[in-house]
């Protein structure tokens, strides 16, 4: 199978890879360039341990095919935190404990982002729907739940914290 | 950083420092089961039975090995026969036979997606071509997916040599029916006779799924001299160690595994499956080999917990008071014995003082994957069931279903029907807090009914090594060998702080692998903390006491003389002379006079692991026309010992919870008629998500275990026994219809109310 040559941005940085025609992005962060952050569940959609973005929109990556990627920006866990800085989100979850074994945490922290990027204000409804599509067993959601709101809260009020 | 700690007793411990791992967790850095690879590895594949059942008469894997980039091919041949031999792991036990044909299939294919074969190939798409070049030729025979079933004479039998344990005299004929099991206190039927109600059901729940996020992943490397290096997402690297050294005939010290982080085990994660095979596929080929499985590899074939049918009956006097008590628990050990029915059976009445009790289990094979623990195994399954009958008593009796509880508490000195007689434990303490908690005191919101039920968990203390380690600037590394699963790195720092006098981040928690700190027990059991955290605590009275004899050198006194407090050597009294105080950095900076690097280090086998009780509240709602529960507030209280980090402690009766509501409303294997599980992947096997719930409010009794140095009790299994009845309870009092089979699904509930809606308008 003849690999498909692709030019993307990775996190900021300018990459290019070779793929198979039916590889998924996931395979391609994991396998091919080393980004580790992102975490294969089910491989299915279901579970969104996966999530990067795609010009800002949240996707499953196990969903898209790698030569998607091509001239997008995508943006993944290992993008988050600026230089020696947790982004909020990140500080907060460790702050608040949530997250237990850890394995779900770059898909909610990847999910979470997107929606105060898109939903500065939101309802614990609003919140506890936009993150239904992240799977987490561990911590029965209550303390993400709690952390997303917090930062939330805290961003509104301090737009450069 | 904490504001100090709540309890006046301490410094730290019960303050909610950031858990060491945290930065690696929410940056990606975190490395877990899959996230490892060598140079020149293979990737390595299994191939599954397609049937349930059935003889395996030949494997022909010739052109699967000349395909190109195919590198070896393993099957059962490849693996030594193992003796009939017990061996415990986790809170279970496995036949060391059993666990060599359910890694890799012999004579028969038990289940779906049992094991026959494996690849190693240079890519994971060569591997799975070769799969499907390997022909094995089944004799597919009859097959028998329910335990009632199994149990009956004419059934499909799984393993021919397979007599009934614990039956007088021993039945002659085979039968799927492994073991029976009985515990009996007082006398039963002189119990009854007094009784003035007697409550009797039948209950059943079905086999759910652990549902850890990350799949099972290992990665092995078998030198040619025979050493073989393994990382393995595990709750217990030193039970992958001594499996796979059974397993493939190595000593124990020529393998060394190395836990990665672990994304979920609940239990599920105390056993193995990929290890051997990766390790074989790795001395074949002399490449390391890595394998993964699929979600729907994990579903099919990885330990789900059981299902199981129970038979209750309580008798009661009217004011309350339970004069005796059955149970009968037929339970799901799926393809091999060793379900979890004989701590079912234990736990099913333990929260209660009762004085007549009987109760009968048995372990029954059928073809379904072998189970594995899940969170206090088989323990949720007859509580479901005991109570659910409790509320059916509450009900009858016009009494609170607290109060009914209460009536009936166990207590410090109650004997229990296994034999064990209780020392301080909380149940009481648990429903009183329950009880005048704000949410039961205040009514349910219009359109929600309310239901409670409680819980009872051993926890296991069992082996634990530790060493404490000062660097040549005082700080300190504390090492253990338990795979942290949910914050333990943080209560064992935490407790190590405290010990030591020092400050929390002056202490760096390690995970170790097998070579480099003595054997610990899995993580499992809820013993990390209570036993693993008494062995850094001792590890860390040994470096104190070690300080304390370099200290004397220095000042040239007795080590006698010297004392130890907040975290620096001091002359015990003021005859033994005038010293300036010895911290951990001017100890460390003299080290090297006073006998070289300062160590600390402790090995024990721990009992006396503090039981756990747990009462939950849960209000729901239903929608009469779909069948959909929703549950609108829901409290966990439990008693758990010390919270040395309360917010983990708070996070695990709420992930417990949450998972036991997702026992109760949604979760089960659905097989079809050809034996064959339907619903193996996360859509339909239909997990909580965070749209289906609301906050889940915890509530902290503080009863400390009296056996502990900081009266640490287990506490991660408890949270998922109360919240089956607590649902099906309040299902039960929002509808009037008496759910006795989980799950509680919108199908299952929307027929029962439909059933019952003519009766119902009847009355
Ligand atoms: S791995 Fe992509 S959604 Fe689960
Ligand atoms: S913290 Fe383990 S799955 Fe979310």
């Amino acid at each position: 199978m003849a690999k498909i040559h692709v030019t993307t941005t990775i996190n900021g940085s300018a990459t290019e890879y070779l793929c198979d025609p039916n590889q998924t992005l996931l395979d391609v962060l994991r396998d091919n360039l080393g980004l580790t952050g992102s975490k294969e569940g089910c491989g299915s959609g279901d579970c969104g341990a996966c999530s990067v973005t795609i010009n800002g929109r949240l996707v499953c990556s196990c969903l898209v095919l790698a030569p998607e990627a091509e001239g997008q920006k995508i943006n993944t866990i290992e993008g988050m935190a600026q230089g020696e800085k947790l982004h909020p989100l990140q500080k907060k979850f460790v702050e608040m404990a949530a997250l237990q074994c850890g394995i779900c945490t770059p898909g909610f922290l990847i999910a979470s982002k997107a929606l105060l990027e898109k939903n500065p204000s939101p309802t614990e409804t609003e919140v506890r729907y936009w993150l239904a599509g992240n799977l987490c067993r561990c911590t029965g959601y209550d303390k993400i739940i709690s952390a997303v709101m917090e930062v939330a809260a805290e961003m509104r009020g301090a737009p450069n914290a | 950083m904490p504001d100090g700690s709540p309890n006046p007793k301490y410094k730290w411990i019960g303050t909610r420092p950031d858990r060491p791992d945290g930065a690696d967790k929410v940056t990606g850095r975190a490395r877990f089961g899959a996230d490892f690879n060598l140079p020149g590895q293979l990737i390595g594949k299994v191939l599954r039975s397609p049937h349930p059942h059935a003889i395996i008469k030949s494997i022909d894997t010739s052109k699967a090995e000349a395909l190109a980039g195919v590198k070896a091919v393993v099957t059962a041949k490849d693996f030594p026969e193992q003796a009939n031999l017990i061996v415990p792991t986790g809170e279970m036990q496995v036949n060391l036979r059993d666990i060599t044909r359910n890694i890799m299939a012999r004579e028969k294919a038990l289940y779906e997606g049992h094991p026959v074969a494996a690849v190693a190939a240079v890519s994971e798409a060569i591997a799975k071509q070769a799969l499907a070049l390997i022909k094995v030729d089944y004799k597919v025979l009859p097959h028998v997916i329910d335990v009632a079933d199994a149990m009956k004479p004419n059934a499909p039998v799984l393993h021919d040599g397979m007599i009934t344990e614990g039956v007088n005299p021993p039945p002659t004929k085979a039968s799927n029916i492994a073991k029976r099991v009985e515990f009996n206190k007082g006398d039963a039927k002189a119990g009854f006779a007094e009784a003035e109600i007697v409550i009797e059901r039948d209950y059943s729940t079905q086999a759910v799924h652990q549902g850890y996020i990350e799949p099972h992943a290992a990665l092995a490397s078998a030198a040619e001299d025979g050493q073989v290096q393994v990382w393995s997402t595990t709750q217990g690297h030193f039970q992958v160690r001594g499996f796979c050294a059974k397993l493939l005939n190595l000593d124990t010290s020529q393998i060394r595994v190395t836990a990665t982080e672990i994304g979920g085990g609940f239990g599920g994660k105390t056993v193995v499956y990929l290890e051997p095979l990766a390790i074989r596929l790795s001395q074949k080929t002399g490449k390391p080999v890595k394998m993964t499985m699929t979600r729907e590899e994990v579903f099919r074939a990885s330990g789900p917990a059981p299902g199981g049918n129970v038979k209750v009956r309580i008798g009661a006097k009217k004011d309350g008071r339970i004069v005796a008590a059955e149970c009968t628990v037929e339970m799901q050990a799926g393809a091999f014995p060793g379900s979890p029915v004989g701590p079912a059976c234990m736990c099913s009445y333990a929260c209660y003082d009762i004085d007549n009790v009987h109760i009968v289990g048995f372990d029954v094979v059928s073809n379904r994957p072998k189970v594995a623990a899940y969170r206090a195994p088989g323990a949720p399954i007859s509580a479901w069931a005991v109570e659910s009958t409790l509320d059916i008593l509450a009900q009858q009796l016009k009494m609170d279903p607290i109060d009914l509880r209460l009536k009936n508490a166990a207590k410090k000195g109650t004997k229990t029907a296994y034999g064990v007689t209780f020392n301080t434990i909380g149940m009481v303490e648990t429903l009183e807090a329950a009880k005048s908690s704000e949410h039961y005191k205040s009514k349910p919101k219009p359109g929600y009914a309310r239901g409670v039920a409680a819980g009872f968990w051993f926890n296991v203390g069992a082996d634990s090594s530790a060493a404490a380690h000062v660097g040549e600037d005082g700080s300190v590394t504390v090492i253990s060998g338990n795979p942290d699963i949910g914050g333990s790195r943080a209560s064992l720092a935490l407790m190590a702080a405290e010990e030591l006098g020092v400050d929390y981040d002056k202490v760096r928690p390690v995970i170790a692998d097998t070579a480099s700190i003595g054997f610990n027990f899995v993580t499992g059991g809820s013993r990390v903390t209570f036993a693993t955290g008494l062995a850094v605590v001792n590890s860390v009275r040994d470096l104190i006491r070690e300080c304390k004899v370099r200290a004397a050198k220095i000042w040239n006194v007795d080590p006698e003389a010297v004392m130890w407090e907040n975290g620096m050597a001091k002359p015990a009294g003021s005859n033994v002379g005038e010293f300036e105080p010895l911290t951990l950095a001017a100890l460390a900076a003299q080290a090297g006079k006073t006998g070289g690097p300062i160590n600390g280090h402790a090995q024990l086998n721990v009992t006396g692991a503090g039981p756990g009780f747990g009462v939950h509240v849960c209000d729901v709602k239903v929608d009469n026309d779909t069948g959909c529960v929703t549950v609108g507030r829901y409290t966990a209280a439990q008693d758990v010992g010390t919270a040395i980090h309360p917010s983990y402690v708070e996070g695990q009766l709420q992930g417990g919870a949450v998972q036991g509501i997702g026992w109760a409303l949604n979760e089960e294997y659905i097989y079809n008629a050809k034996g064959k599980l339907d619903n193996p992947g996360f859509l339909d096997y239909r997990m909580p998500v965070a749209s289906d719930l609301p906050m889940i409010e915890t509530i902290l009794v503080e009863v400390p275990n009296p056996t502990h140095p900081y009266g640490v009790r287990g506490v991660g299994e408890v949270p998922i026994i109360p919240p089956l009845a607590a649902v099906g309870n309040a299902v039960a009092r929002a509808t009037g219809v008496r759910m006795t089979d989980l799950p509680i699904s919108p199908p299952r509930l929307s027929a029962a109310l439909d059933a019952a809606a003519p009766k119902m308008a009847a009355d």
